[in-house]
């Protein structure tokens, strides 16, 4: 069986607070050698026949992602 | 006048709305998400609150509601559309005022009485404010950080589309300060804080919130005597 994900994420450009809200505390960690963390979604979708990907594009770009401020990606991954 | 105020599933400012339209002296009308029958509104006000729980983005599901069909057809019409902070959100995501709001920069959720310039009069919901007039309206929202590109907010200011700006403070790290925006035909007009919790004395920092909900009537009644559409065009 095969199951689409959709990894939504902010454009570069767009200021990411949870993200740097994260690399802020990874030094409590003992972390210091991290420059950035950008924090996005996975979105798994699994359709009843063959995965549809230009049904799955639609569906990421009129819902799933905010085209103004974010991007996706498509890829469909193999499940047993 | 009847002023419709829809409510979503998770809004929580629906009762506010409909009672700033009454103050205000037009019939509120109480409209259902899942009902497609705008009832011959003369407007809407989309209230705040968490519109389907703010699921997957704010505004992101409600966009799709049966009654957002109708509204965006009446709003491309100039039909006069308010959207607050919830409501906002939603107007963005149905591609009827440009930009995004986003999680505040600070992360953190900001309820506090706020200072606003109002930037523009030349909308169907500001036409009683004067340019440059400062306003005292409550702000709460988590994710009220406006956002756009350069050339959007470029042309935003250019053509005179913002209209509020956050003063004495930037309570969410919008960008440019701003608190509120329009469309180009000035009908549809999106504000992050709350006019309608600034209409009586007895609950209200001020009663500067009335003037959104008294404008709207100004701009029907001169769109129904002189037949010019409803937004003010600058």
């Amino acid at each position: 069986m095969a199951r689409v994900v959709v990894d939504v994420m902010l454009k570069p450009e767009i200021l990411d607070p949870q993200g740097q809200a994260v690399a802020n505390a990874l030094p409590r960690l003992g972390v210091t050698d991290v420059s950035s963390v950008r924090i996005g979604r996975r979105i798994e979708i699994e359709f009843e026949g063959e995965p549809d990907l230009d049904r799955a594009r639609e569906i990421a770009d009129k819902l799933l992602a905010n085209p103004v401020i974010e991007d996706f990606d498509i890829h469909v991954v193999e499940v047993a | 006048m009847r002023i419709g105020v829809v409510t979503f599933p998770g809004s929580l400012d629906d009762g506010d709305a409909a009672r700033a339209v009454r103050i205000a002296g037009a019939d509120a009308v109480r409209l259902w998400h899942g009902d497609s029958d705008l009832q011959g509104v003369d407007a809407v006000v989309l209230p705040g609150g968490f519109s389907y729980g703010d699921y997957l983005r704010t505004g992101a599901i409600a966009r799709f509601a049966p009654a957002m069909e109708s509204i965006a057809d009446a709003a491309r019409g100039g039909m006069p559309v308010l959207g607050i902070c919830n409501g906002f959100q939603i107007l963005c995501e149905a591609h009827l005022l440009p930009g995004a709001l986003t999680r505040n920069q600070h992360l953190h959720f900001r309820n506090r009485d706020q200072y606003l310039r109002v930037e523009t009069a030349n909308t169907s919901w500001t036409s009683r404010f004067l340019v440059g007039q400062e306003v005292l309206i409550p702000v709460k929202n988590g994710e009220g950080c406006f956002v756009a590109d350069q050339r959007t907010l470029d042309e935003l200011e250019a053509e005179g589309r913002v209209v509020a700006r956050y003063i004495r403070g930037n309570p969410n790290g919008s960008q440019r300060d701003i608190a509120a925006i329009t469309n180009e035909a000035g009908n549809v007009v999106g504000i992050m804080p709350h006019p309608e919790h600034a209409v009586e004395a007895l609950t209200g920092p001020s009663l500067d919130g009335l003037g959104f909900f008294t404008s709207v009537l100004r701009a029907l009644a001169g769109a129904s005597a002189g037949g010019q559409q409803a937004g003010g065009q600058s």
